[in-house]
């Protein structure tokens, strides 16, 4: 199995096309803990959110390709504007609470959002077709790979570099650094760090959605989808360091190639493989790969 | 978090369990059954919350540990229901130990990550170790001795059990041992100051908490007659933490009370439709932002300025 080059070849593509779906999604989850240390268990209840506007939308204007990029902006779109109204009217009164009481109210909020999503699409299984453009596979010499997989490779990597320069390059950027650092400091100097509070939340709730309108036609679409995929996420934030871009980014990596070739050498025990894998970050370096000691004790 | 008006209520509410057999339902008793094993699960949690400051998402592992345990020394073993509940209970303590052992070593929200992680280590090999706990189908048709058979004897044997570690809880809690762990939540670093080896402390609280979970869980399997994957999962530790916050985490009472609230929430909301989940997240939210100290809370902040007599409370 493993001598065989062109087998290989495939898990390690799908490796990497599977972790860049998830870093879409892990990406919004680092970005909220660093700037508003808040661990949300809502950002899997998100992109479920997101895989179902993407449904509803495509049902409306077709499947088609274009019809598929307007799903995933929808998908968007429609979470930013539910995330605003959750951060500027609840969360917003919690920052200064104990951590306690923020996991319990982000827990409640994946009660509702089940419900929720019950309510409007149903409790039953749904599976999406892949946008017309990306159906079939690719010929890359060695041997053919789904075009649909090849999109989340690219889209990955395009997306963690342009996060990256608008963190290093643009006002915000900086703003959201400094909040990370300092938020008292940021504060006194006359920014509003309410609004890039809110704004950080929106973005990285966006992402959730995003990452689970991208998900969609690769899984099966159901009110269950979002208990997994939040726990896929915090081993990534922990494996890179909480609140690390690129940490997730390498995370997202160690964690889909674990699963991807945990399953051929441990056939289906590769999940606890991923959890013993979680643990020893916690214990060894419980601020992750990428992350800095002293972020562990603010 | 103990005074004398927590402990009236609770001697009024095990009269009340005692005679309810006798003169409810059905329907009743299986539900004070329930609320009985999810009290006792939510107490023992409340001594890392409440008692210690600790936020532990991962609760849920020792419940699972201890009913799984239980179900096997029961069924496959086919040991006697002394031997198995006794046994299951020490496994667990022994668990608790080891994994508190790990947790301990880190603050806030990575001790909540931690705990997690172990709980769902917990739940992947009660997923996967089929031969064990039948995976996914979960552990079925647990051998219940024939005395524990019908509902009746079942209510009154879980009431004891319950009664017994309720009242070890409560010692423990009032003790020397239980104001160290208070002071070790208002404090750390003074608390490390005045000679109190704070890491050891927190994991003698960490095995007290695990092993009571345990004994729920023996009760649990025992219940529901087989143990689920499930048991283990992160939303059930989110769960038993809704109970805790919701009875008020500051008062020895209020988990006990935060289960029987949210039990009952469930099933007569359940009634009417199947959305109960939205329900208990709104009131969640709403305890959260602005209960924080839960229905004991608001109970003593009602009365207080209504004028009433004034509790003292740690």
């Amino acid at each position: 199995m493993f001598s065989n080059p062109t087998f290989m070849f495939i898990q390690v593509m799908n490796s990497f096309a599977l972790g860049m779906n998830l870093f879409i999604i892990a990406a919004g989850l680092t970005l909220i803990f660093g700037v508003l240390r808040v661990v949300n268990f809502a950002h899997g209840a998100f992109y479920m959110v997101g895989a179902y506007v993407l449904m509803t939308t495509t049902n409306l204007i077709g499947n088609t390709t274009t019809g598929f990029f307007v799903g995933v902006a929808a998908a968007a779109l429609v979470m930013g504007v539910v995330a605003f109204f959750i951060e500027r009217f609840l969360l917003s009164h919690l920052y200064d609470k104990e951590h306690l009481l923020q996991l319990l109210f982000t827990f409640a909020l994946v009660l509702i959002f089940k419900d929720a999503v019950k309510m409007i699409w149903g409790p039953l299984q749904h599976s999406i077709s892949y946008p017309p453009a990306f159906k079939g596979a690719v010929n890359l010499r060695i041997s053919y790979y789904p075009a649909y997989m090849l999109f989340l490779s690219v889209v990955g990597p395009v997306l963690a570099i342009g996060l990256w320069l608008a963190l290093e390059k643009t006002r915000w950027g900086r703003l959201i650094r400094a909040a990370r650092l300092d938020r008292e400091m940021l504060n006194a100097l006359g920014t509003d760090v309410k609004l890039v509070f809110s704004a950080v939340f929106v973005f990285g709730s966006m992402l959730a959605a995003m990452g689970g309108a991208l998900a969609a036609p690769r899984i099966a679409v159901d009110p269950g989808m979002d208990g997994l995929i939040i726990i896929d996420c915090f081993i990534i934030v922990i494996i890179g360091g909480l609140g690390s871009l690129w940490g997730s980014f390498v995370g997202a990596l160690i964690l889909s190639s674990l699963t991807v070739f945990g399953t051929l050498i441990f056939n289906e025990w590769e999940i606890v493989l991923v959890y013993i894998m979680m643990l020893a970050v916690l214990l060894i370096r419980p601020w992750g790969l990428f992350g800095h000691a002293d972020e562990e004790r603010h | 978090m103990t005074n004398r008006l927590q402990i009236y209520v609770l001697i009024v509410a095990f009269v009340w369990l005692l005679i309810l057999p006798f003169v409810g339902s059905r329907y009743s008793v299986e539900l004070a059954t329930q609320i009985l094993i999810f009290g006792l699960l939510a107490t023992s949690l409340n001594i890392l919350v409440g008692y210690l400051g600790a936020a532990s998402f991962g609760h849920a592992a020792f419940f699972a540990i201890g009913g799984y345990a239980c179900a096997y020394f029961l069924t496959t073993l086919a040991l006697p229901l002394v031997v198995s509940m006794v046994g299951a209970v020490l496994l667990t303590a022994a668990a608790s130990l080891v994994i508190g052992f790990f947790c301990v070593r880190l603050n806030e929200i990575y001790f909540s990550m931690l705990t997690l992680a172990f709980s769902m280590l917990i739940w992947a090999i009660a997923l996967k170790w089929k031969s064990v706990t039948g995976g996914d189908d979960g552990f079925v048709g647990v051998a219940v001795p024939e005395f524990l058979g019908n509902y009746f004897t079942f209510f009154l044997f879980t009431l004891g059990v319950v009664s017994v570690s309720i009242i070890v809880l409560m010692i423990i809690g009032n003790s020397t041992m239980g104001r160290v762990f208070i002071a070790i939540r208002e404090n750390q670093t003074r608390a490390s100051f005045l000679g109190v080896n704070v890491r050891r402390m927190q994991l003698i609280a960490f095995v007290i908490a695990g092993t009571f979970a345990g004994v729920a869980g023996t009760l649990l399997a025992l219940y529901v007659r087989g143990m689920y994957p499930e048991t283990a999962f992160w939303s059930q530790s989110g769960h038993v933490l809704i109970m805790v916050l919701l009875g008020g985490m500051h008062a020895f009472i209020g988990p006990l009370l935060g289960a029987s609230v949210l039990t009952l929430l469930e099933v007569t909301i359940g009634q009417y439709t199947e959305y109960w989940q939205v329900f208990v997240g709104v009131v969640l939210v709403i305890v959260v932002l602005a209960a924080p100290e839960g229905i004991y809370g608001l109970v003593r902040s009602v009365s207080k300025r209504i004028g009433g007599r004034q509790d003292d409370d740690a």
